[in-house]
């Protein structure tokens, strides 16, 4: 294998929400570049080399650079992350491309998710559906006994496998109408499967529900291209128990009636 | 931005899909019962002409019936619409370069990608079935009320129509394939240990709804059924 590759790189440069923006051809700037480089360090050489050459370096999101943050996530030639099954950008190496390869870069794409420059997009309607979930009702103090909650095996690898989601927004960008049902449904269901969840199961559920729907995501048409970009391999399993999850939850949910409380 | 009120569940997609899967489910099941029972047609022209008067000679339960299959069709289609609209607005800009990035089988992928398109067909092939073979309205296609052996036969001797019914048949097929599967999901109703049973289960049934609605137009097209 060659230790270095030249590519054909056209990048998304777009200075603010409100430009257009379009691609630029950068490949003058993508020539032997390391195959043990990740993509995010391929793209610090080009921007290093923009900067000589006296250009705005490309912007793009990035913390960790070891997969579970959840900041990088970049479209690489119409895939969220790349080609490279289950690998967020940055765990993502530059052996995976052919020497001469063309590669399109751009942003994750939803209308939810505004460009704030270049590759870099506003995902905060990830948080405020977080937000919208609210608390769940815990004894506060001393850290509990680890084993306090009796609870079984199956259900705590199965609320694991949910609460691996790093909320990069990659289904979104996967998905053909920018549904964010996959981390909804991860972020659901992770509370919903354990007993620490119950109390407030049927508010929390309905609540975020509801908050996807006001950030202006699409809904799921069960084409399951989320599941297929998640870097952590979310089943859209999920998405169906949500939604079992949320059908109860309107039909039964009564709001806690609302009464002045004591003195305390 | 942020609210914690609930919304009403109709007024959330998932809601909306849920009406969709259980509205396609009554369809799925006429569909079904429709297609078995236009099989007498291979009994001759008498038990198919007995078969539609046993029907009529309930005029309360066949208008209810239709009530209810018509309110079905219009939510259905309605609350798709609507679904479809919201996900373009959620979906603006398409990437420069479309990848298949999911893996499934040829079928599938293909029943999933021409949902959209399948829709509308069937919409239009629905309100022109029913002018051809209910009201018999269709210019050029003769048609005597009652006489169904006569009207479906004249009517599929015309390659054209007979031509029509197999496409659009054809892409039921797959719109029942897709439907069928997928409103496990859109209900909750999943479970890895029945998903494999649930995918077969609407595999057999479409197969059977499609296998009886290409096979009447194509025998009688071919002559094999004749006045």
């Amino acid at each position: 294998m060659a230790e270095t590759i030249d590519l054909k790189l056209h990048v998304w440069r777009q200075k603010g929400p409100s430009d257009p923006g379009k691609f630029e051809d950068y490949s003058q700037y993508a020539k032997g570049i390391s195959t043990h480089a990740s993509f995010l360090e391929f793209l610090d050489v080009v921007n290093e080399r923009l900067v000589l050459a006296n250009q705005e370096p490309i912007v793009f999101d990035h913390d960790c650079r070891e997969g579970i943050c959840g900041m990088c996530g970049i479209v690489i030639n119409g895939e969220p992350h790349g080609p490279q099954k289950a690998t967020t950008t940055c765990q993502l190496h530059m052996r995976t491309f052919r020497n001469g390869e063309e590669l399109w870069v751009e942003p994750w794409r939803a209308a939810a998710f505004p460009v704030i420059r270049d590759l870099s997009v506003d995902r905060s309607a990830f948080d405020r559906i977080i937000q919208a979930g609210g608390y769940i009702t815990a004894r506060a103090g001393a850290a509990p006994d680890a084993n306090a909650i009796p609870i079984p095996k199956r259900l705590a690898d199965e609320a694991m496998d949910a609460a691996t989601c790093i909320g990069c927004g990659a289904c979104v960008a996967a998905c053909p109408n920018a549904s964010a049902s996959l981390f909804m449904a991860a972020k659901i269901g992770h509370l919903n499967t354990l007993p620490q969840g119950q109390a407030e199961r049927d508010k929390r559920t309905l609540a975020m529900v509801a908050q996807h729907e006001r950030e202006g995501f699409g809904a799921c048409s069960n084409h399951y291209l989320c599941e297929a970009a998640c870097p952590k391999e979310i089943s859209v399993q999920w998405i169906a128990r949500m939604n079992r999850d949320l059908l109860k939850a309107a039909m039964t949910y009564k709001p806690e009636p609302q009464r002045a409380g004591g003195d305390g | 931005m942020l609210k914690a009120e609930p919304l009403p569940l109709l007024a959330t997609g998932i809601g909306k899909k849920a009406v969709v899967a259980i509205t396609g489910l009554v369809l799925y099941g006429f569909v079904f019962v429709h297609a078995l029972g236009n099989l007498q047609v291979f009994l001759g022209r008498e038990a198919i002409k007995a078969y539609r008067e046993s029907l009529h000679s309930f005029p309360k339960a066949l208008w209810g019936a239709r009530a209810v299959l018509l309110v079905c069709l219009l939510t259905h289609v309605t609350l798709t619409i609507d679904i479809a609209a919201k996900a373009r607005a959620a979906r603006t800009t398409r990437y420069k370069v479309s990848a298949p990035i999911a893996e499934q089988g040829i079928l599938q992928r293909y029943a999933r990608k021409t949902m959209v398109l399948s829709g509308p067909i069937l919409l239009v092939y629905i309100m022109f079935h029913l002018a051809h073979l209910t009201a018999g309205v269709v210019p050029g296609l003769p048609f005597k009320a009652g006489e169904v052996y006569d009207n479906l036969v004249r009517g599929f001797q015309n390659p054209m129509v007979a031509g029509l019914y197999i496409v659009a048949n054809l892409l039921l097929g797959l719109h029942l394939y897709h439907g069928g599967v997928a409103l496990f999901q859109t209900l909750g109703l999943r479970h890895p240990q029945w998903d494999a049973h649930t995918r077969h289960a609407a595999f057999l049934v479409t197969a059977v709804v499609t296998a009886t609605n290409v096979i009447i137009p194509t025998t009688i097209a071919a002559g094999l059924i004749r006045q």
